[in-house]
């Protein structure tokens, strides 16, 4: 079976969901005729007709609080943000009934929401965001950023049968950069569930989407210079694999966080906190991160350049940690 | 016999020295003591004595490097003709406790408190022994587990580390080691004495390997040095990944505006860079708020002009304003106890002692040394630790604990003709006094105008500990001290 995109193993996720689960539908602007606008969900509109595949206005707050309407009444909606920065214009949507629904009335809203996010495309500060936090910090989301085709597909695939509402992000710099083969027996990916991509026994570093390749390649560049790295894809944010963490921090006692959203407030922090509850004494040296810069986006593609964490910012970080 | 020349532990936070210059070279002879090399470090710069007579055989550390210290820097071949002298009683004490060392070595962690007793000579050394409340790990350690080579560099090492372990308990030196979570964690399950653990990682710390070799290897610890210095995951020279310039240094614009028309580039030296850095951080820090003040010296310069030659004559000092102020100083911090302070976070340290401070200029930048316990000095005592202080500060012969413990700090812009200055406090300071030039100037007293020499001091204090009240008086007080002078200067 020829390899395929991030963004083909997204659409394959949908088709297949869509086919096996009548009640799953999906929902955004222009995902209909045109195909969305990444083109995720083209052929849709074709197979599943008009009924279940749903042009909407723009309007975020109307497709988000549609579809927490549609969730308690049996379905199961996918929504696409079209870029995934627009998700702030539902966030009282998101966060007080999406998220709040199933603890308050009992009633869970089983829907995904999903989109294009990330930068290193040169998209600028309305079409880059890593908002991921904002919802990490609300208890009833799940949050999921994977980095391969292959977790993509597996992860949309639980998300969608999961009975809570699941962020799912979907880093645009990998749409169609990153091709894997995958299975062609149906599979899916646990929500929730970190993976080692590299063993190593120097020092860990921990990442998601598309700063997981960056790390795995700052890795290549360490192993030259006889540091063992060791990287481990998060691919949930909520519930963060917190056995996953630790295990590898009590086997490496160093570790290196990266991750391509804002420093303050940003994943990192909160897991250097959980690793400073549950493992200090375990420790080898000062938790570090290579993060973006606490700044909007940049538009020009030399700034941006300088706001990404790259290969060679890891390598420097981990290098000083490896040394400490 | 070879003797291993090592950067010295120049002070409890320096972890690493720069070369500044290399004053022999390899295949010179050189006498013990005699100056060998020139370094530079966050403190001090400094000339570093040869630990040994003989001939100077390898250079293994360049000008301009930065390397940790008890990195070997160069070997001494002891065997040279006027070696015999000097080396042998150096070497003497130090041998037998070199045996229990490696015997209670053997036999697991070393007892604390075994160490060579001072050699002798050991006070005749001016070289730049680790200051007394530093029994800091990389000196002890080096010490104890390499029992063959460098007698005279190690036995003074270990006799100042034995000095500061029979002053400091067990447990005090126990928390100087450098190490991490994992590390205590692991020394306590296997009960391993951490001062005894050969420190690798960085600033000498003792990491996750070093205590893992320790608990495996047992006896077999007496190698550690020899592949520590080197090993580690990559092959580069300990601190070749180091230059010198660690510090980062911002600029204002961006460098394309400071580049233009015809210009020179000299980069910065280590103490510039420090000190660019501790004035950042200070202005950073503190909230910094000036007073100024305006003092009447006329009784003080008459009292200098008309004791100036008898007191030189008789004291072999030079008689300067400077101890006038540093007394004066003295005694607003005694009243005003907040201005000789330092902050821990939300904690105000108040210092008992006044140890003052002097800004000394330098053709290679500014340093200041400290005049320690100024308060039980009197005024001759303040002007001879002054004058020698600020001769060897100009000679490079300051010892690392001299710059250091100042509680409060003076600054002398005036020398140069200001006619006053703003200062940035000298941290962990929370005030620094500005000295401006001394003038005749016309002043008026009681309606009448007078010729009086005037000077005006001015105080740069931390706000978040001092408040204008307070500064206010603190002036108040030298003012009054200065303008009301009455203490023999004899």
């Amino acid at each position: 079976m020829a390899p395929v995109t991030m963004l083909e193993a997204i659409r394959q996720a949908m088709f297949e969901e869509m086919d096996r689960d009548p009640a799953v539908v999906a929902m955004g602007e222009d995902i209909g005729v045109y195909g969305g606008a990444f083109k995720v969900t083209e052929g849709l509109l074709e197979r599943f007709g008009n009924e279940r595949v749903i042009e909407t206005p723009i309007s975020e707050t109307a497709i988000v609080g549609a579809a927490c309407g549609m969730s308690y009444l049996g379905l199961r909606p996918i929504v696409e943000m079209q870029f995934i920065d627009f998700i702030a214009c539902c966030f009282n949507q998101v966060t007080n009934f999406v998220a709040k629904g199933h603890y308050l009335w009992g009633a869970p809203a089983p829907m995904v929401i999903r989109g294009p996010s990330g930068g290193g495309v040169h998209g600028g500060p309305f079409h880059s965001a890593n908002p991921e936090m904002y919802f990490a910090h609300t208890p009833g989301l799940k949050i999921v950023y994977p980095s391969t085709p292959y977790d993509a597909k597996g992860l949309l695939k639980s998300a969608v049968r999961d009975n809570n509402p699941v962020l799912f992000f979907e880093h645009k710099f990998l749409y169609r950069r990153i091709k894997e083969e995958l299975p062609e027996e149906e599979y899916t990916v646990p929500i929730g569930k970190a993976v080692t991509r590299r063993e190593g026994r120097d020092l860990t570093i921990l990442s998601y989407a598309a700063m997981m390749h960056t790390s795995l390649e700052a890795a290549a560049e360490l192993e030259k210079e006889g540091i063992a790295a060791e990287v481990i894809d998060l691919r949930t944010l909520m519930p963060l694999d917190k056995e996953a963490i630790l295990a590898s921090v009590k086997k490496t006692n160093k570790l290196l966080i990266v991750h391509e959203d804002t420093r303050t407030g940003g994943i990192a922090g909160e897991i250097a906190s959980l690793v400073c509850e549950n493992a200090f004494e375990d420790l080898d040296g000062p938790i570090a991160r290579v993060t973006s810069l606490d700044t909007p986006v940049p538009y020009a593609p030399t700034l941006e350049e300088h706001f990404l964490p790259n290969a060679a910012k890891v390598a420097a970080a981990a290098r000083e940690l490896a040394k400490y | 016999m070879a003797v291993d020349v090592v950067m010295p532990q120049m002070g409890e936070s320096i972890f690493e020295g720069t070369i500044t210059k290399w004053l022999k070279k390899a295949g010179d002879k050189i006498e013990r003591d005699e100056p060998l090399f020139e370094i530079s470090t966050d403190k001090v710069d400094a000339e570093i004595p040869s630990p040994s007579a003989g001939v100077l055989k390898e250079i293994k550390i360049a000008e301009g490097q930065t390397v940790p210290v008890q990195t070997v820097v160069a070997v001494i071949d002891a065997d040279g003709a006027g070696a015999r002298s000097a080396a042998p009683s150096a070497q003497a004490p130090a041998s037998p406790s070199a045996v229990a060392k490696a015997e209670a070595l053997e036999g697991g962690p070393a007892p604390a408190g075994v160490e060579a007793p001072p050699p002798d000579d050991e006070k005749a050394a001016p070289g730049p022994v680790p200051t007394k409340k530093d029994p800091q790990p990389g000196a002890q350690k080096t010490a104890a587990a390499a029992p063959a080579p460098s007698r005279a560099t190690e036995s003074k090492a270990a006799s100042s580390a034995s000095q500061a372990k029979s002053a400091s308990a067990d447990a005090g030196s126990r928390e100087k080691v450098r190490s991490s979570p994992l590390v205590r964690r692991l020394a306590k399950e296997h009960e391993v004495d951490l001062t005894q653990v050969p420190g690798t990682g960085a600033g000498g710390r003792v990491s996750k390997k070093d205590i893992l070799g320790a608990i495996e290897g047992g006896g077999a610890r007496a190698e550690a040095p020899a592949s520590a210095a080197p090993a580690g995951p990559s092959n580069a020279q300990p601190g070749a990944g180091a230059p010198a310039a660690r510090v980062t240094i911002e600029s204002a614009v961006p460098r394309e505006k400071i580049y233009f028309g015809k210009y020179d580039v000299q980069p910065m030296s280590v103490m510039r860079q420090k000190i660019a850095e501790h004035m950042v951080l200070s202005k950073r820090v503190s909230p910094h708020v000036y007073s100024v003040d305006e003092v009447d010296m006329t009784s003080i310069a008459n009292l200098r002009a008309k004791s100036k030659a008898k007191f030189e004559e008789s004291t072999g000092t030079k008689l300067t304003f400077m101890p006038f102020f540093v007394r004066a100083a003295v005694e607003g911090l005694r009243a005003f106890p907040t201005v000789n302070a330092s902050v821990d976070g939300t904690n105000v340290v108040l210092h008992k002692e006044c140890n003052i401070g002097i800004a000394v200029a330098l053709d290679w930048g500014l340093i200041v040394p400290v005049i320690k316990n100024a308060e039980e000095k009197n005024f001759l005592g303040i002007a001879r630790s002054m004058n020698d202080l600020a001769e060897r500060a100009r000679s490079k012969k300051l010892k690392p604990e001299e710059v250091a413990e100042s509680t409060f700090s003076i600054t002398n812009p005036g020398v140069f003709g200001g006619l006053f200055g703003l200062p940035v406090i000298n941290q962990p300071n929370v005030a620094i006094l500005g000295l401006g030039a001394i003038e005749k100037r016309p002043v008026v007293i009681d309606d009448a105008i007078a010729i009086r020499s005037m000077v005006y001091l001015t105080l740069s204090y931390d706000h978040r500990v001092v408040d204008g009240a307070i500064a206010h008086q603190f002036m108040a007080k030298i003012k009054h001290t200065l303008e009301n002078w009455t203490e023999s200067i004899l």
